[in-house]
């Protein structure tokens, strides 16, 4: 018998601007020991449909249609009284981000033991043996000791399994995993999905898994359900999906994805979503603004080279030097980046490798050593009419598209900024011309420009910090995990647009990211970075085919496994 | 999204949230309206006032104290009565609300300018001028508003010739209570600041080479104003309760150009000899308009900061 079995389930949003109907008509079933995956891009509707189960939609959402049964028993009309006993006890939760899903004030044995109690109606005394054996379930060491300590005490990979150890200790039969590995590294991803898999086999726990990952779904799950704008598309075994996908918006997000094992010349155009995002109009680069004062003065040898970079950050102030507690994220770090090249640096979070990147953007002051640029070391440019030489030549594209733009500019002026402070346009005319032809060229309409940024998509943001890049007709491109904010269709997308520009324009540049298959597909050489220092710096084949630091090989192989990917559509360049 | 034109002005305004939540809270409309009704009563003063209480000829001591018009004794000309000299209490109540609007606004602006500017520096700058800027508010602070608008007065009133007091001391008290009221403003500006500044689009800006000045005029700024306003608004409030207070304790405006501070001061003196109208009315506009501001104040705030319903 079905576990979990979601018949027609229908969700609308009510709002003044009418009804979005978020879910529509979707069937799921789960069965003991299965992992469901549930893929799709934001908008999707995959969480509305794991927050209907659980009785914890959003309001103003509502469930307009459709049944759930858990184990044959109806769940969705239940009391909200009786949906909360289901709630812990029947079924377990497990959401994305590991910081707020535990009580900051109690302690870990306070929030399980409590949850043991309430549920399974145990003694004090068996709750605790309890509590301690599943935080050894789950993989922690000592934890008789580390029951007593608090949540904050525990690293983000730790807590999330903190966070099993909860949605576990009830004897749950359905786990609910709304994106349980997406706040994480891919070294702590590759043990909590192992860790996940391994108990849901053990205890015959059926579990729905939420995620936009397909690496994560390549890993854990047995069927994948694919969602598109509140439908399901398609359904069936990982292996076939993944493999051999039939609809179409299946295959299209299947070739979006970037793999590790070879590497593209382009992402084939996926025109399924935003369709409008094609770049239909192209310059003529060598008659245009954009390719003309591209004459930048001769450089012999590398365009950037940094040499023993260290950035301090202050972590415990105080007001005498010597009780001041500070740690390095940047440690004696060297390399050159050639002219013309995609240089990649990759890592995991707290690596530094951001640091960098805002060091030789000239937005950290380095502890010591140097950036030259060329033949000039940033670090000693005195006065900003110098450095503002440097600045037109050196631009940089940021992770974040919705805090990289200001909400209360239109984007006219937002691309405008840069040629009329660094004066590179004649007339205001000549300006809003030149305008309209970068949103054009980065693949946006005309119109775009008299919008504010509110009206745009994530992707469409980031084409708009992109045009403001090259707004000053930059020679250099600093990228700080330009696509980790988007889904991966509008990342393929993007990722082309880079491409395309880096060959238009000859740009060098700096490409950073923690995602390998995205690196592979984007640099020439890349460095590794660990804990603030650059382990090692290889041509990119070479780095994937024969990986030489062991952090490197270590790294290489927690990646999850895509091979057997449809190759369906690929351009492939190198493999 | 080819084919949608530019929306005006005017249809934004009418098609974004705050206008919709405004359109649906039956306490701001009310509101609004009344402080739209006195503040025109009062910036149209000369024109509608049904008698001129500053116009010498038209006053007449055979017209002092009497009650309001629906009374017995009451005189139709004067709906709410006369005081002591003769004067119509509702068109003194008209003029008098021009000063304490006056005041009120001008003080608001001043406080704002100061706050807003310290807030900003304190906050992008930080470190030591941070320190200092934050200090003398904490100090500021320590002392009750209404002290400090009463210090400054009487130092101002100590510098000023003394024939030059009645032209000036409508913009001492304007200095008064503008300094009295910045601290709040800086310390708001300078938290938002901070949060602002480590933004993605203020770096980007700083890449460009855009000077601080100007990243804090045309970034920062407007990406800070929405608690400002909400501020301002309650503030505003506060303002003109304070100058009614000052001029209720005799250091404010010049009973020759009477607020409603003035006015409530001059009909204490009557209240127990039954002349209650020339004291209960202008304090009622005073609470009418107080009450009116900080109600679309309290609004403001919730429609600007959803997660607080």
């Amino acid at each position: 018998m079905e576990l979990l079995d979601i018949k027609n389930l229908q969700i609308e949003f009510p709002s003044r601007r009418g009804t979005v109907v978020a879910v529509k008509g979707v069937n799921l079933t789960v069965r003991p020991g299965e992992v469901l995956g549930v893929v799709g891009e934001s908008g999707a509707g995959k969480s509305t449909i794991g927050n209907a189960v659980i009785g914890l939609l959003d309001p103003p959402g509502e469930m307009s249609g459709g049944e759930v049964f858990l184990k044959g028993e109806k769940i969705n009309d239940l009391s909200s009284e009786e949906k909360r006993k289901i709630r812990g006890r029947r079924i377990g939760m497990i959401f994305q981000d590991p910081l707020t899903s535990l009580d900051p004030l109690q302690t870990i044995e306070q929030q399980l033991v409590e949850t043991i109690e309430l549920h399974l109606r145990l003694g004090k005394k068996k709750s605790q043996e309890r509590a301690v054996d599943l935080l050894r379930q789950v993989g922690i060491d000592d934890p008789e000791i580390r029951i007593k300590n608090y949540p904050h005490q525990f690293s983000g990979g730790m807590r999330q399994r903190v966070v099993i150890a909860l949605a576990l200790c009830a004897e749950p039969e359905v786990i609910i995993a709304d994106e349980p590995t997406t706040a994480l590294d891919v070294s702590i991803q590759a043990q909590i999905l192992e860790l996940m898999r391994k108990l849901c086999r053990e205890k015959q726990v059926g579990m729905l898994i939420i995620t936009h990952d397909m690496g994560v779904i390549a890993d854990i799950t047995d069927r994948v359900a694919v969602m598109y704008q509140g439908n399901l598309v398609e359904e069936g075994t990982t292996q076939k999906i993944l493999g051999d996908p039939d609809h179409p918006y299946t295959k299209s997000l299947i070739s979006a994805v970037p793999r590790a094992d070879v590497r593209l010349r382009r992402f084939p155009m996926v025109d399924y979503i935003e369709k409008e995002e094609d770049r239909k109009v192209l310059l003529d680069i060598s008659t245009h603004w954009l390719g003309q004062g591209r004459d930048f003065g001769k450089i012999e040898g590398p365009l950037i080279s940094v040499k023993d970079l260290v950035m301090t950050f202050v972590t415990k102030q105080a007001f005498l030097k010597k009780n001041r507690q500070s740690f390095n994220a940047v440690d004696s770090v060297s390399f050159d980046i050639k002219q013309g090249e995609v240089f990649g640096i990759v890592g995991e979070s707290g690596s530094g490798k951001s640091t960098i990147a805002r060091l030789i953007a000239g937005l950290y002051k380095p502890a010591s050593g140097s950036v030259f640029f060329g033949e000039t070391d940033l670090t000693k440019v005195g006065s900003e009419r110098e450095m503002d030489v440097f600045r037109k030549q050196m631009q940089m594209i940021f992770q974040d598209p919705f805090s990289s733009l200001n909400g209360r500019m239109r984007v006219m002026d937002i691309v405008a900024e840069p040629i009329r402070f660094h004066k590179l346009a004649s007339s205001n005319r000549e300006v809003e011309t030149i305008v309209t032809d970068l949103l054009e060229h980065v693949g946006l309409g005309r119109q775009a420009a008299v919008r504010f940024p509110h009206e745009f998509s994530g992707g469409q943001r980031q084409r708009i910090s992109i045009a403001r890049a090259l707004a000053t007709r930059p020679r250099f491109l600093i990228c700080d995990e330009p696509t980790s904010a988007l889904d991966v269709s509008i990342q393929a997308q993007i990722l082309n647009l880079l491409k395309d520009l880096q060959e238009e324009l000859g740009l060098t540049m700096l490409f950073i990211s923690h995602d390998l298959p995205v690196i592979r597909q984007m640099c020439d050489r890349v460095g590794v970075m660990k804990k603030g220092k650059l382990v090692e710096v290889a041509e990119t084949e070479a780095l994937f085919t024969d990986p030489q630091a062991s952090y490197t090989q270590e790294l290489l192989s927690l990646m999850p496994k895509l091979d057997f990917l449809s190759h369906e559509g690929l351009d492939v360049e190198a493999s | 999204m080819e084919n949608t034109v530019e929306k005006s002005r005017m249809a934004r305004i009418l098609d974004s949230d705050i206008w919709h939540s405004f359109a649906r809270s039956p306490v701001a409309i009310i509101s609004s309206i009344v402080t739209l009704v006195i503040i025109f009563g009062a910036l149209f003063a000369p024109f509608i006032a049904p008698n001129d209480p500053f116009d010498l000829v038209a006053i007449d001591l055979m017209d002092a104290s009497l009650p309001p018009a629906w009374l017995e004794e009451g005189d139709s000309r004067f709906f709410l009565g006369t005081d002591d000299q003769g004067r119509g209490i509702l068109s003194t109540i008209m003029y008098g609300a021009r000063i304490s609007l006056f005041v009120g606004f001008a003080s608001v602006i001043f406080s704002m300018i100061v706050g807003i500017s310290l807030g900003l520096i304190s906050g992008y700058v930080g470190g030591r001028t941070d320190a200092i800027i934050m200090r003398i508010a904490d100090i500021q602070l320590s002392f009750p508003a209404i002290l400090i608008a009463l210090l400054l007065d009487g130092v101002a009133r100590g510098l000023v010739p003394k024939e030059m007091h009645n032209d000036v001391t409508i913009y001492v008290l304007v200095f008064a209570i503008g300094i009295s009221g910045w601290v709040q403003y800086a310390r708001t500006v300078r938290g938002s600041t901070l949060v602002e500044k480590n933004k993605e689009y203020v770096q980007a800006a700083r890449i460009i080479g855009i000077r601080p000045g100007t990243i804090l005029r045309r970034h920062i700024l407007p990406n800070v104003m929405g608690p400002v306003m909400v501020i301002a608004t309650i503030h505003l409030a506060i303002a003109i309760i304070t100058e009614a207070t000052l001029s209720f304790l005799g250091v404010g405006v010049p009973p020759t150009t009477p607020s409603l501070g003035t006015l409530i001061r001059i009909g204490n003196e009557y209240l127990f000899s039954g002349e209650w109208w020339i004291t209960i009315f202008p304090g009622a506009a005073l609470v009418i308009l107080v009450l009116a501001v900080n109600l679309l104040g309290d609004w403001l705030r919730d429609a600007l900061n959803p997660k607080l319903r």
